[in-house]
């Protein structure tokens, strides 16, 4: 938490930095764009970023970083150590341990990536900017809508929604595939990601959609707003390029507050056997395989890998997280 | 602060509505996915005749409209939460209360644990303020809140009981044994890091303030200084938004805790009646749990907004 006296004293140019913002001001650089770069000036948050990218370019390509198939079996190969040809070992079904763990990091890419994009930024965006701009109906709609979602137990409601719509989901999914005459999208597990993604949304965009609501609102009385309306701005005109760049940051901000959630959700999700289902391999899936007292004392590396990935990477996440929000609202706010 | 009572009350009114939306939702969403109890415990190889006549018995050949109206009759006239499928013979309350009390005081446990080691660390790196112990120790802290306690479990499985043979490694028998070391670490390791966080910048706030100044002149020393005067005052809010959010927080981690270690509580009941398609056990459950959850969110708001008035004037709850 900053506080918030010292922000003041920035804001009447009497700190260090004043020539600084100055000279950017006059360069009439974005909000977004400044904190950005004074994000890259923190050493823990270019780590962050460093490990994610790294997470997301080896997820992303999986196919090609894998040394084997997710689901590729050596029975003889039955939980072997470590070795030349499999260097984490492999597991019960002979499966390549490294391999699978890359296609899990796919996995938790693919969800992180969908469930951020649709429930923190577009759905909050959307809904927020109608209901603060619009106000009314519309807006009180919206707003007692995410109030119920925002009250109700997350995880036991995901577990519940997921379960019991799974066999009509696959069922949909099956219409899907074929419509799009791609069969990749079931065998590979998409169907299974889309699900998550479509839940882990629709619980998401509350806490969003209320920060970008209240700043709306507190936009469309300023100055600004008024003189882009007395010169015959259209409401989308207004609402995209004056308004949106104004939120932006907080709309970064809150966006990658939610990245570690969503990927423990994911995991969680699977580990309870409703997420991600089987051969495709996930985090939670990974976990739950090593976790039973036997696989535990024999070979604790199938729980440390995934184990070290999750936390390593929902850690980054979070620490990226912390210094977004520093850099963004020590200003914004 | 008079806004404060009517929104309270606004929040307070809001449950009602809130239950019969879940209610609503939770028993549209059950019923309609393919599968019910009858089917579950009648196998695959069913009776077609005898499977029908069970099905109508409990009225679940009805359309959901129409059991969702005969189900909400039951409940609102007589309190009736209907019966559950898996215990045929008992109320769900008689099913419900034991495993509800094993969850709190799990839950009981796991929150003295967090308090216990958020609050004297959160004052600790709130006193070492610019030297390398304060991000130090928070980060420690940061780093198992990072941990889903899916991890945290079986890794602190293999520590204590696969390799150091210390604990036990599941079950639940009594408040006082072993086997309650392990889900009391797991379900409080992650929630420390915010209780000291916030511990860390009340404790900041307060030692800025006159009080703590004239106690340091009357010549006292950094012990009684800290321990006294500025715990004293920082440590209330930071206990109440703890309640709220650990309450928030157990309900989740309870849900892996519990299904990890075979430990019979609410979580570990709420995630079989979800595979057994348990109807009333599943709505009851969620009923109760989301009922806990609001009044725990709106502790939580509350404590907040006592805390930070900024949190007031933006005119909308903040969740942790």
């Amino acid at each position: 938490m900053s506080t918030p006296h010292m922000s003041q004293g920035g804001q009447l140019g009497l700190d260090a930095g004043h020539q600084e913002a100055e000279w950017r001001m006059a360069r009439a650089e974005s909000l977004t764009r400044r904190s950005l770069r004074r994000l890259l000036r923190k050493r823990i948050a270019v780590i962050c970023i460093v490990v994610i990218a790294i997470f997301y370019t080896v997820g992303a390509f999986a196919n090609f970083v894998a040394p084997y198939g997710y689901s590729k079996q050596n029975l003889d190969l039955s939980f072997s150590g470590p070795s030349l040809h499999h260097p984490l070992g492999t597991d019960r079904n002979g499966r390549d341990t490294l391999s699978r763990n890359i296609y899990a990091a796919r996995t938790t890419v693919v969800v992180t990536a969908a469930t951020v994009l649709s429930g923190f930024v577009l759905l909050p965006v959307t809904l927020g900017m109608l209901g603060g701009y619009r106000r009314g109906f519309v807006d009180a709609a919206i707003m007692r809508a995410g109030e119920i979602l925002a009250s109700l137990p997350g995880l036991p409601m995901l577990v519940l929604i997921t379960a019991t719509l799974r066999p009509r989901w696959d069922h949909w999914m099956e219409h899907v595939a074929n419509g799009l005459h791609w069969g990749g999208f079931i065998t590979e597990g998409f169907a299974d990601y889309f699900l998550i993604f479509a839940v882990l949304s629709l619980f998401g965009w509350v806490g969003g959609a209320r920060i970008v609501r209240s700043q709306v609102l507190t936009l469309r009385n300023s100055e600004f707003i008024t003189a882009a309306r007395a010169s015959g701005a259209t409401t989308a005109r207004i609402l995209f390029q004056h308004i949106l760049p104004n939120i932006m940051p907080l709309i970064i901000v809150s966006a990658s507050a939610g990245l570690g959630g969503i990927a423990a959700s994911e995991i969680g999700l699977t580990f309870l056997g409703v997420g991600v289902q089987p051969p495709h391999p996930s985090f939670g899936a990974l976990i739950s395989d090593g976790a039973p007292r036997t696989v535990l004392e024999h070979h604790p590396e199938l729980l440390l890998v995934p184990a070290a990935f999750v936390a390593s990477m929902i850690f980054a996440f979070n620490l990226l997280g912390d210094a977004l929000n520093d850099v963004f609202t020590s200003r914004a706010a | 602060m008079e806004g404060l009572a009517g929104y309270i009350l606004r929040r307070l009114l809001f449950l009602p509505l809130t239950l019969l939306v879940v209610s609503f939702a939770t028993f549209y969403i059950t019923r309609w996915g393919p599968g019910d109890p009858i089917s579950v415990y009648s196998g695959q190889y069913r009776d077609p005749e005898a499977f029908a006549r069970v099905r109508h018995k409990y009225g679940l050949d009805k359309p959901i409209i129409e059991q969702y109206g005969i189900y909400m009759k039951g409940l609102l006239l007589h309190g009736d939460l209907g019966e559950s499928y898996r215990y045929r013979d008992r109320t769900i309350p008689e099913v419900l209360r034991p495993k509800i009390w094993v969850s709190v005081r799990l839950g009981l446990y796991a929150f003295i644990l967090t308090f216990l080691i958020g609050i004297p660390t959160g004052v600790f790196a709130a006193v070492k303020q610019g030297s390398w112990l304060d991000p130090f120790v928070i980060s420690v802290f940061l780093f198992f809140q990072s941990i889903p306690v899916l991890v945290t479990v079986p890794m602190l499985v293999l520590l204590f009981a696969a390799k150091l043979h210390w604990l036990p490694a599941g079950g639940f028998d009594g408040l006082f044994s072993t086997s309650m070391i392990i889900p009391t670490l797991a379900l409080s390791l992650g929630g420390i890091a915010g209780v000291a966080r916030l511990a860390r910048a009340t404790t900041l706030g307060t030692l800025g303030e006159d009080f703590v100044r004239t106690a340091r002149a009357k010549g006292l020393d950094e012990f009684t200084v800290i321990g006294r005067h500025v715990v004293r005052n920082s440590v209330v809010p930071v206990m109440t938004t703890l309640i709220g959010l650990s309450v928030v927080g157990l309900l989740e981690g309870a849900l892996f805790t519990e299904t990890l270690l075979g430990i019979p509580g609410v979580g570990l009941f709420l995630y079989e009646s979800v595979k057994g398609r348990d109807y009333n056990v599943i709505l009851a459950s969620v009923l109760l749990v989301t009922t806990a959850f609001v009044i725990a969110n709106l502790v939580v708001d509350l404590a907040l907004i006592v805390i930070d008035p900024r949190v007031r004037d933006s005119g909308g709850s903040v969740r942790a």
